[in-house]
């Protein structure tokens, strides 16, 4: 089976300043895969790059096979975006917003209806349903985020720091949420939360200055430390990676 | 539904879903009636006719568009839906062409609102219809024109009074070239072309017109030019300035 997300080379410069140099993404069906980096790695701006945002300054990008270059509507249609933040219009009710984002995305009426429902379900909207966003608290804006990348049964996820500013009830949610949907879907998500990548994450790629540099399963990157450090050993692992240019290869992929 | 559509729609509910659209359009009608009895001396003039009232609306534009204009996308992007929206499967085309239509539509219910002005004129007297259908006309092109001009500069920004004073002397240009005096405003060494050029570029020029009863198709055409070159643009800074 072919990837769901496949970046080559992926590239960005703002004017004289290189945010992205380089970094090669290869989702595969059924993956959750965790990108991690210190703030300013170039976390976002690949994610935005390749969920159609901004276009790279050189490299490729394809989603479920669909050139996101040659064809941005097409590819964007198998893809569900949080971005960072969860931005949504604080004037509009939660179910307002959501039809909106439905009709967009093609759905008729009583479709969207449907799938609203469902969603508010799944997702524990149904108490705000009808209040206007900039009155939810952050745990429930960024459920209206997901509901909101959720909406059209996306093969494809791309959250950008889903659980970023919550507290640890709220983040226990989305977690749940997320590996909840990580049966189904194929996910790419940014953190800088390391425990998270243990507990949701099939593989994780570290990037930092623009580049990726490690690429493994969770159990793989607990390796890089050496036996002697017995706690946090991600965090070891990735200040040990990040804050040094060596490359590591983890998984050989 | 179009993507277009669903934008429109979105976009116009929105002028609505706070107090916004109700202050923006009590302090236009209020003005508009200052402007036209007041100012414009609509009684003491003794004609029926809704001159005192399209005369000033150029002057009204000028403060009351930007009001709209400013954020159409300064807001988007200070609230980061501008990522959202450009992340859906919309084209760029399709977001600024919804999001002009709704601000348009918004700046036509303004103006048809003063509607009551007309029946007035019409209750004292017997005013040239066509010509008041011709002002309404301009009046709209004019308001188009406008707010096309004021997205384009909405979305150099993220803060909405930024926008507001970008439109405000972006407006100001282009209503003061075509004023009489504004020839011998220009610095002699200027060729002739330029400043032909330029007042005809102001949009007083062609509204002027209008307002006369006179539609000829140049004027429309000049409009209508504005606006889609304006939308032209509006898809190109929207595209440059996102990654802020």
């Amino acid at each position: 089976m072919d990837p769901y997300i496949e970046a080559h080379g992926l590239r960005k410069e703002f004017g004289s300043i290189l945010a992205v140099d380089g970094v090669d993404l290869v989702v595969q069906p059924g993956e959750v895969l965790g990108f991690l980096g210190p703030n300013g790695a170039g976390k976002s701006t690949t994610m935005k790059m390749v969920t159609g945002f901004l276009e790279p300054t050189a490299g490729s990008i394809r989603v479920c096979g669909v050139d996101m270059l040659a064809n941005p509507r097409e590819a964007k249609r198998s893809i569900g975006y949080l971005p960072e933040g969860a931005p949504a219009y604080p004037d509009m009710t939660v179910v307002e917003f959501l039809r909106f984002i439905a009709e967009v995305r093609g759905f008729d009426r009583a479709a969207a209806r449907d799938q609203i429902e469902r969603l508010v379900e799944q997702v524990h909207l149904g108490g705000v349903y009808h209040q206007t966003i900039e009155t939810l608290s952050k745990g429930f804006k960024r459920r209206v985020g997901l509901a909101q990348a959720f909406l059209h049964d996306p093969p494809v996820l791309v959250l950008d720091e889903p659980t970023d500013g919550l507290d640890p009830n709220q983040k226990h949610e989305v977690r749940d949420l997320i590996r909840e949907m990580g049966k189904q879907k194929t996910i790419l998500l940014s953190t800088h939360i390391l425990e998270e990548v243990e507990a949701v994450c099939t593989r994780a790629v570290i990037i930092n200055r623009g580049r990726a540099v490690f690429d493994g399963t969770p159990a793989e990157l607990d390796e890089q430390a050496p036996a002697e450090v017995t706690a946090n050993r991600l965090d070891w692992v990735f200040r040990n990676i990040t804050t040094s240019d060596t490359v590591v290869a983890g998984g050989a992929r | 539904m179009s993507p277009t559509r669903t934008i429109f729609k979105r976009e116009f509910a929105g002028y609505f879903a706070t107090p916004l659209a109700a202050v923006y359009l009590v302090i236009f009608l209020a003005l508009t009636g200052i402007f036209t009895f007041n100012m414009g001396g609509l009684y003491e003039s003794g004609q029926a006719s809704l001159r005192p009232f399209f005369g000033f609306l150029p002057q009204l534009f000028l403060f009351l568009v930007p009001a709209i204009a400013m954020r159409i996308w300064a807001e988007e992007r200070r609230l980061g839906t501008v990522e959202l929206l450009m992340t859906l499967p919309v084209s760029v085309g399709e977001l600024v062409t919804g999001k002009f239509l709704a601000a348009w539509a918004f700046a036509c219910v303004a103006l048809g609102l003063t509607v009551p002005l007309w029946l007035t004129v019409s209750y004292l007297g017997d005013p040239d219809h066509g010509v008041i259908l011709t002002s309404y006309f301009g009046g709209a092109l004019m308001a188009g024109a406008f707010l096309a001009v004021g997205a384009c500069l909405s979305a150099l920004t993220k803060n909405q009074v930024i926008a507001f004073v970008l439109c405000l002397i972006a407006f100001f240009a282009l209503l003061l070239s075509g004023y009489p005096g504004f020839t011998e405003l220009v610095p002699g060494w200027m060729p002739e072309v330029v400043v032909d050029a330029l007042a005809y570029m102001s949009f007083l020029t062609h509204y002027e017109a209008l307002q006369k009863g006179v539609v000829d198709l140049r004027d429309v055409l000049f409009f209508l030019s504005v606006i889609g070159a304006a939308l032209f643009v509006n898809a190109l800074v929207l595209d440059w300035k996102k990654a802020d």
